[in-house]
């Protein structure tokens, strides 16, 4: 019989051995890990006692998913390696959707699960699922634990692959047998993987090729994604944008990475991106990708794309460059040290006739709304986010047109203060990566956009924050639709709205109106259930006043605009089509 | 045009259904796959032909490369290499007559008789995929009741520079601009 302390702290310390769960949190805490998030059973029963005394904090979360999207926003706000942690079978397969939004985003994540005993893999056990099958399209990498020794490197690895190159998502599949056997192996020194190294030394030549065609260029255009807040590239894409006049446009992902209050930002590119920027790609001569990867929601019709340019990829994923866009020039590397090297290489410049075309655009085709008199608006909701918290506010949005709105009308000015599930556009990704970025960053404030589909997907995480007291102010934008979608069938099928009405069926939607009966769910009954404060907006003028109030008052809020239903996200080039196709609805 | 291209792997479990399920999900095609230990215990080798465009095998080729268990990919048609591929073929044939026409066109192509029944004639042929398939056009009037073949395996002539992938090249010659 071994005694009750021996069982409570996963160490013995006669023989100088550690449990596998031992080694599981102390390998946690030497990565660095601040927060794991996660759900306990029965598989991972063992590193639960063990988190016991763990030196970080453990977040209990209330569905799996919402654990690793809080992971994800985690990652997201801090630039940090996310940690989760779930137990075997229906725990892991409830990642998956969080490990595929992070995945397709490259956001670092490790996730720890439980496996049934080695020797019971394929027997058909108890909340058995094969895990490894199951995560691995949909993860950077996976590890199932065979060896007890194994597990102290394989931790390090998961932590090193997860981080460098192209971030990504790693989970470890650890099987109970393993969790409470003891090793006395631990890691010391480097990750030495023989297959795996991603930091790449980029090709000199190639950058100064670069500055010849950015020194020869009469129209260059900087096209950025993720990849400049991934690799922490921003005070060098300002240098090198200043230094040579290029204008500036983003991805939805590289939101952020350059300031938009800067002259020479066109803001976001793409399906709903500014008129400038989509001009701008259309007329640039030489487009300049910084850690983008020229997604559909970008390029449009890829043969109309950017026609006029020379077009230059600079990605540390090599799979990324040429993918789907012809390639005039590659260069592989990260972005920071590529740009660094090219800064002293490029001349001085202004670029006073293009800069001068840009900006017409721009003056020309703002993000703008119609004003539909008494309803409030949704994107005068995000300008009043934007305004109220003087642009200081971390943006973490839902999927569809809330997420458009928030990416149109807020003025972001420093990378990490917009979080976003862009790849796979994971609806209820919103309101628990909220909860991750605060926890990320205590001291910001953290505003989810949401609409009142995708706030519904994981509402249930609301708790979590209110009981960490780690407030965080769920704005819905509630229109009783699934919005994007119902744009579609407004544009594309001829106003035929198929399951798209969210609160009551169709019919009782104009009886709702006429009758005053409550949308279902009544959010704010159902933030106060969660043990937030919140409440109803109606009106435009009590829109600020609202905000201000939630801003100040340090705790979680739910606050429901009642927006007009039918407001429309424009421009829209609609998809597959060329910048030529835009449609810019706005007034 | 097919390609055959040789994977260098971490020999660990899994890592088969990690390459084949990367090809599969992403839409690629395989032609043959063959797998096998190296002089190196530690590593596997996969030797696949892929059919496709220069593009889509260049796709290919990063996509391995971005697999964390993959240590080396190299395209071996693009450079001096050998080939062979091993097939087994049951003919059909009854007769005296019919056995010795089999077993004739079968000497032309180094192809051994392995095995006689009552009803057919099993030949082992070994070559490059070219004779392979010129010995598989030459045996289609026949009555085949079985093929099987081994997949692709090649290895390079010449001893093969250290880096294998090399750095992408500069597409683009900077000095036509001016």
């Amino acid at each position: 019989m071994k005694k009750q302390s021996e069982i409570d702290s996963g160490r013995d310390i006669e023989k100088s051995a550690r449990s596998g769960a031992q080694c599981v949190v102390d390998g946690l805490a030497e990565e660095g890990c601040e927060v794991l998030f996660g759900y306990p059973g029965g598989t991972v029963l063992d590193i639960f006692n063990c988190l016991y005394d763990a030196p970080f904090q453990f977040v209990l979360s209330r569905h799996e998913q919402g654990a690793v999207h809080m992971a994800d926003g985690y990652a997201r706000a801090t630039g940090k390696t996310g940690c989760c942690m779930v137990t075997s079978g229906p725990g892991a397969t409830n990642t998956v959707t969080g490990l595929a939004t992070a995945n397709m985003d490259g956001i670092p994540l490790v996730c720890i699960s439980g496996q049934v005993p080695l020797s019971m893999i394929g027997n058909d056990a108890f909340q058995e699922a094969d895990v490894i099958g199951i995560t691995r399209p949909v993860t950077k990498h996976n590890f199932l634990v065979r060896s007890v020794d194994e597990l102290p490197r394989i931790i390090a690895q998961a932590f090193h692959i997860a981080s460098s190159g192209k971030p990504g998502p790693v989970v470890i599949d650890i099987p109970k047998d393993i969790q409470q056997q003891f090793t006395k192996q631990s890691m010391s020194g480097p990750v030495e993987m023989r297959a795996y190294k991603p930091h790449v030394d980029f090709n000199v030549d190639a950058v100064a090729a670069l500055a010849d065609l950015i020194n020869g260029s009469e129209r260059p255009l900087l096209y950025v994604g993720g990849g400049a807040i991934a690799g922490d590239a921003s005070p060098e894409l300002l240098e090198l944008a200043h230094k040579t006049g290029i204008p500036v446009c983003t991805t939805l992902m590289g939101i952020g990475a350059f300031p938009e209050s800067d002259p020479l930002a066109l803001s976001m590119l793409g399906m709903h991106g500014s008129v400038a920027a989509n001009y701008a790609v259309d007329k640039c001569d030489l487009l300049i990708s910084a850690g983008a990867r020229f997604d559909d929601r970008v390029t449009g019709k890829i043969s109309e794309f950017a026609k006029q340019a020379k077009v230059v990829h600079i990605d540390i994923d090599r799979s990324a460059i040429g993918k789907s866009v012809r390639c005039d020039l590659g260069v592989e590397g990260y972005l920071k040290p590529v740009l660094t090297a090219l800064i002293p290489l490029v001349d001085k410049a202004d670029r006073k006739e293009w800069l001068a075309q840009t900006q017409r655009w721009k003056d020309r085709f703002p993000f703008i709304y119609p004003d539909s008199g008494s309803a409030i608006m949704p994107q005068f909701v995000v300008e009043q986010i934007c305004k109220v918290s003087g642009g200081k506010a971390t943006v973490v949005t839902d999927v569809g047109q809330n997420q458009m709105w928030s990416a149109q009308h807020f003025n972001y000015t420093r990378p990490r203060s917009f979080i976003t599930s862009g790849g796979l556009g994971t609806m209820g990704f919103g309101l628990p990566a909220a909860i991750g970025a605060k926890f990320g960053c205590p001291d910001d404030l953290v505003v989810c956009v949401t609409g009142d589909g995708g706030v519904q997907m994981n509402f249930r995480e609301l708790v979590v924050a209110v009981e960490h007291q780690m407030p965080v102010i769920i704005v819905i934008l509630n229109n009783g639709y699934l919005g994007m979608v119902r744009q579609w069938q407004e544009m594309f099928y001829n106003r035929r709205y198929s399951g798209v009405m969210l609160g009551q069926s169709n019919r009782e939607r104009t009886e709702r109106i006429e009758t005053g009966r409550e949308y279902l769910p009544n959010f704010v009954k159902l933030a106060e259930a969660h043990g937030a404060c919140a409440k109803r907006i109606l009106k435009p003028e009590d829109v600020a006043p609202v905000l201000e109030e939630a801003f100040a008052s340090g705790k979680s809020w739910v606050l429901e605009f009642i927006v007009e239903p039918e407001a429309n996200v424009f421009p829209m080039i609609p998809p597959g089509q060329a910048v030529t196709s835009m449609i810019n609805r706005s007034v | 045009m097919n390609n055959i291209i040789n994977c260098l792997v971490e020999n660990e479990p899994g890592v088969l259904a990690r390459i084949v399920s990367m090809i599969s999900g992403r839409g690629y095609n395989i032609e043959t796959l063959n797998v096998g230990p190296t002089h190196d215990s530690k590593v596997s080798k996969m030797t696949m032909v892929v059919p496709g465009d220069e593009h889509l095998i260049e796709q290919v080729i990063h996509q391995l490369l971005k697999q964390i268990n993959v240590i080396e990919v190299v395209n071996m048609t693009n450079q001096r290499h050998l080939n062979r591929e091993i097939i087994l073929v049951r003919v059909a044939s009854n007769d005296h007559a019919g056995r010795i026409e089999i077993v004739d066109l079968a000497t032309l192509f180094d192809a051994k008789v392995i095995a006689v029944q009552e009803d057919s004639v099993t030949l082992q042929m070994v070559g490059d995929q070219e004779r392979i398939c010129d010995f598989l056009s030459l045996f289609k009037p026949y009555n085949i009741i079985d093929i099987s073949r081994s997949g692709v395996i090649a290895v390079g002539r010449e001893a093969v520079e250290k880096q294998l992938i090399p750095a992408l090249e500069i597409k683009y010659n900077a000095l036509n601009l001016v």
